[in-house]
């Protein structure tokens, strides 16, 4: 492990203030430290934001839930507000990880790091999250740029995550049998007009499956899914799954997650 | 006093393992001690051109730096391997050096190629980034399969082939095979598997420049083996001028039975910078480096007459044992596996033929099991194929096949003393309820689920060994144990035991064992193993050979004791020896009822005299004190067999297999302790599924193992599992007075197969382990195509 310099930011402003093209922001540092322990990345600067009390938290409005970026999964999972407003979002977090992660690891966190396989993006797309950063409001699908990558901005920092309380919606994955990732992930949310299919885990990138979307907004049920063609061009392929098995497993993860709803 | 053997007595070592009080080697720290991190090959093959120290060794924290040509100036030997193998032609096995530190070659992805010794750990890692290794890369051999058709990677080791190896008589196979009704042929995969244990290997050498003695603490199951490797072989320090301590160690499962190494280049190094030298693997390191199991390539084939009668077997395997041939490398797919191909059954013909292939991989070596389970895994599946295409039930060809006769003289080598097979599957079938499973079936199809049932009858031989017998098979060493059974003077116990727990509950067993014996309270019986400067000479732990092997040592130094304690108690009691009994600790003259425990005896030999109220003669010419050694050698291997029948469930729309029961019936002989024994066999078979539906070591074609972390390689979690039903049958083995047979490794020899008899019970395809959710997938749908296509 490579050394660098430690900084608790007590703002946001602070925190942006301090931060460089060598420095990182440490939330639940569940990416962040074993990637530097295992020597895969190093920072000059690591600046802890948990201690910044504003960006903690959980509101609901009429329409909307706002959480914290440094939000804790197992905070999300535990809520009562969350569970009664969008209760796929509190089994989707109930689902990261083991009991560690979700102690430490932060809904910020998982979202700027945007793992091909981490379930949160999955319900930001689903849920039409929008992003509120220190400088801006991102929609969620403009928020995932591709593997690893966001639109944030140097310096920029994820303050909370707003998700749009559907009429239902239901998150189902298959879990990597060694990690425990989503080797696909498929969250459904059927809002007032639209239906939105999104599934982790599949392509280098979160997205909004289209096809089943389009199917399931004029006929919201697992037949609707059956008529659909999931093609495995652009699928992941490695040694757990191959690009066919995923397209396989969203059509059968949409369907359960359709049933489920 | 109740007998202690038999009963479940709690883990006397759980309370300080559980509450993170054990000591492991990475808990051992020295003053002054230095931190050794290793620069390893990044190429499965290539030429080493040049190796330059000298950025690195100006790093901040350098201490040393140390290189293959080190180790050649210093004439450090090779690591070895340990079994000599013959192949069918006579000639002997071919081997390539094995030097702790690479030379000129590098063999595999994490071969070590130079250690950098720093005041940190940090230090030694940052420093051997800045070591530069120029590299002329050759093209690797990966594939088993093909690995003799490969470029050659020893100039003096045509075709990659370690030794090509026969058991049995082809001639009368031929004969055999000629009156069959029927040949069953199967070509299957064992795949190959990393150990996993969960404490990673470590070693910590401290060099005593004033006696000139090195101390090395290490992750082993066989410290004294270690101690004689490193001083005899590798020539670091004489055998007394070297002591080896395995102090707690979390797991080994075979691969830490030998030294590796690591333990060598410490152990050299600290004598060298006179500053003791510590290394800890990290897990990659562990996945890279540790050695592997299983492996093999086989084509068998079983000859049949129309009624399920077995006339003839043959067993043609490749078996990968890696770059090197590690030290027990040789004998796991010969010795270990040929013996048992012909499983549980009369076999009136047989052959095993094993070609041992050299790769560009990590060395392959004993993994739980060793042998046994690709052997039975062969036999099961093929014995199941056999059931299918005959039209029989899986268990009525089984039973037919059984020997009821014991001893029973089975075909390639072992005669085994007691059994009883037909008891075991009797007993499986009644508590999986056998007969019940086509309802359950229809129950899962009626949930969309596809269930199967497979059987697996299995025996294995263990126990090991008789020495004369492993010796004259090629074994470099005798495979006996040994045990000191030490009287303190005020009459509590400490038994000394060459063999070793890294996890088998020695601590407690042996207790139980010295406890009955010697009529001396539990809790006043200490056991100690794992420092060669303690006890006497041992062989440690694998083969699931300590309570059978090492146990009996126990009981015959406990025997010696109680010979001893008569003559005193004679003496004392002014009768004649052979009036003296013992029983329950207490030596007891019936005519006259005077009697002495055996705790006033102990106290006797250590005060010989009288003095004020103490009067404690003893007889003329004894010596005083109470210890006495014994070494055992068993007469035979011990043989446990049993049944075990395993249900899935299958989803046909994902392919995820679930196991939904699973039943196990064991005859391990007499059974020392009931709740150690259930637990070595949920670990066994959880370990036996691991490697059938989640488990898998692969390499790519350039020989980078891309199953070097958890996030790819798949170990088994609790959650995959049901409860485990448990049961037992037992005919005491005859080659030893407790009637043990040993239980370790059972639970992986006949998982295996029995689950994968039952995953293709349920889809209705052969398919090769491990059997992933994608694997049976596939399966599936082509089982689909095949359906609608027939429709």
């Amino acid at each position: 492990m490579k050394t660098f310099n430690y900084h608790s930011a007590k703002d946001v402003k602070e925190a942006s203030k301090l931060s460089s093209s060598s420095s990182a922001f440490l939330a639940g540092g569940m990416t962040t430290i074993p990637s530097i322990k295992l020597g895969l990345a190093s920072y000059r600067d690591i600046i802890d934001i948990k201690g910044i009390k504003s960006l903690s938290g959980i509101k609901v409005s009429g329409k909307s839930i706002k959480i914290g970026a440094t939000t804790k999964h197992v905070e999300v999972a535990n809520s009562k507000d969350v569970k009664k407003a969008i209760p796929s979002l509190a089994v989707l977090a109930e689902g990261i990880g083991d009991p560690q992660v979700r102690n430490r690891g932060t809904i910020g966190g998982s979202i700027a790091n945007n793992d091909p396989s981490a379930d949160y993006p999955s319900a930001c797309i689903a849920l039409n999250a929008v992003i509120h950063t220190n400088s801006r409001k991102i929609e969620a699908e403009k928020f995932f740029k591709g593997m690893f990558e966001t639109s944030l901005k140097s310096g920029e920092i994820i303050e909370a995550i707003e998700f749009s309380i559907p009429e239902k919606s239901n998150y189902q994955k298959y879990p990597n049998p060694a990690s425990r990732y989503a080797v696909v992930g498929v969250y459904v949310a059927k809002h007032k007009s639209e239906v939105n299919v999104a599934v982790t885990g599949a392509k280098s990138c979160v997205y909004n499956d289209k096809d089943l979307a389009k199917a399931l907004s004029s006929n919201f049920s697992s037949s609707a899914v059956d008529a659909v063609r999931i093609s495995s061009s652009g699928m992941n392929s490695d040694i757990h799954a191959s690009g066919e098995y995923r397209a396989n497993m969203v059509k059968v993860f949409a369907k359960k997650a359709v049933e489920a709803c | 006093m109740a007998s202690l053997v038999g009963s479940r007595v709690e883990r006397k070592e759980d309370k300080k393992l559980l509450t993170g009080r054990g000591k492991y080697t990475a808990d051992v720290n020295f003053v002054n001690q230095t931190f050794a991190y290793f620069v390893r090959s990044p190429h499965a093959r290539a030429q080493i051109k040049k190796v330059d120290t000298t950025k690195a060794m100006k790093a901040p924290g350098v201490v040393s730096i140390l290189t293959g040509a080190d180790i050649a100036n210093d004439k450090i030997g090779g690591l070895i391997a340990g079994w000599r193998i013959k192949s069918e032609d006579g000639s002997d096995m071919k081997v390539p050096a094995h030097p702790p530190l690479a030379n000129d070659i590098v063999n595999y992805v994490g071969d070590h190629v130079a250690v950098v010794i720093a005041d940190s750990l940090d230090e030694a890692r940052n420093a051997a980034e800045l070591v530069k290794v120029d590299y002329k890369i050759l093209k690797a051999v990966v594939d088993t399969k093909s690995a003799m058709g490969s470029d050659q990677i020893y100039k003096d080791i045509p075709k990659n082939l370690c030794f090509d190896w026969l058991l049995g008589d082809r001639a009368k196979v031929k004969e055999a095979f000629e009156k069959a009704d029927k040949i069953i042929k199967i070509d299957l995969i064992n795949n190959r598997v990393i150990p996993n244990a969960m404490e990673p290997r470590a070693a910590n050498a401290d060099y005593n420049p004033s006696t000139e003695e090195i101390t090395l603490y290490t992750t082993s199951q066989n410290p004294h083996l270690a101690r004689i490797i490193i001083s005899a072989f590798n020539g670091v320090a004489p055998e007394n001028k070297l002591r080896v301590i395995a102090p707690d160690v979390g797991g080994g499962f075979g691969s830490k039975i030998y030294p590796y190494a690591e333990e060598v280049v410490c152990s050299w190094a600290a004598k060298k910078i006179e500053r003791p030298v510590k290394w800890v693997a990290d897990r990659t390191e562990s996945f890279l480096s540790d050695c592997h199991g299983r492996d093999h390539v086989t084509h068998a084939e079983l000859a049949v007459k129309n009624d399920g009668t077995f006339l003839g077997f043959k067993n043609e395997t490749i078996a990968n044992i890696g770059a090197y041939a590690s030290v027990f490398g040789t004998v796991t797919p010969t010795y270990l596996f040929g013996p048992c191909a012909t499983g549980v059954y009369k076999m009136p013909a047989a052959y095993t033929n094993v070609k041992a292939v050299f790769t560009n991989t990590a060395p392959v070596d004993a993994y739980r099991g060793a042998g046994r389970p690709e052997a039975t895994y062969t036999i099961e599946t093929l014995v199941e194929k056999a059931a299918r295409e005959l039209g029989m039930d899986p268990a009525e060809i089984r039973m037919k096949n059984f020997p009821t006769q014991f001893p029973f003289q089975q075909t390639l080598v072992h005669s085994v003393d007691s059994g009883d097979y037909v008891a075991s599957l009797n007993k499986a079938m009644e508590v999986a309820d056998y007969k019940g499973f086509e309802k359950r079936k229809r129950e899962s199809a009626n949930k969309g689920k596809l269930r199967g049932i497979g059987l697996c009858s299995y025996f294995e031989a263990c126990g090991i060994a008789p020495s004369p017998v492993v010796m004259m098979l090629g074994c470099g060493i005798g495979l006996w144990e040994s045990a000191e059974v030490r009287f303190n003077p005020t009459g509590n116990v400490t038994v000394f035991t060459g063999s070793h727990s890294h996890g088998q509950g020695h601590d407690t067993t042996f207790a139980q064992i010295a406890a009955d014996q010697l009529g001396v309270p539990i809790e006043n019986i200490e056991i100690s193993h794992g420092d060669t400067d303690k006890g006497p000479f041992g062989y440690g732990t694998y083969g699931s050979r300590s309570l059978t092997v090492g146990g009996t040592a126990i009981v015959k130094a406990c025997d010696k004791i109680i010979a001893k304690g008569k003559r005193v108690a004679a003496k004392m009691l002014e009768a004649s020896v052979d009036d003296v009994e013992f029983s329950n600790g207490e030596f007891v003259v019936a005519k006259s009822n005077k009697k002495k425990t055996i705790g006033e005896i102990a106290f006797a030999c250590y005060l010989p005299g009288t003095y004020g109220e103490v009067k404690s003669p003893l007889p003329e010419g004894e010596e005083p004190g109470l210890k006495e050694t014994s070494f055992f050698d068993p007469a035979n291997f011990s043989f446990p067999a049993g049944s075990h029948i395993c249900e899935v469930e299958v989803d046909p729309d994902t392919g995820e297999t679930k196991v939904v029961k699973y039943t196990a019936i064991d005859d391990f002989g007499t059974i020392i302790n009931p709740l150690v024994v259930e637990g070595q066999v949920h670990g066994g078979i959880v370990q036996g599924i691991g490697q059938a539906l989640y488990e898998n070591c692969h390499y790519d074609e350039t020989g980078q193992l891309v199953t070097a972390s958890y996030m790819d390689y798949t170990m088994p979690r609790a959650d995959n599992f049901p409860e485990f039903e448990l049961g037992f049958t037992c005919t005491p083995a005859t080659s030893n007075p407790l009637g043990t047979k040993g239980c370790g490794e059972a639970g992986a020899i006949a998982s295996p197969p029995a689950v994968m008899n039952a995953v293709m019970n349920a889809i209705g395809t052969e398919i090769s382990m491990p059997a992933t959710a994608e694997k049976v997938w596939k399966a599936c749908n082509q089982n689909k195509k095949k359906n609608s296509e027939a429709a």
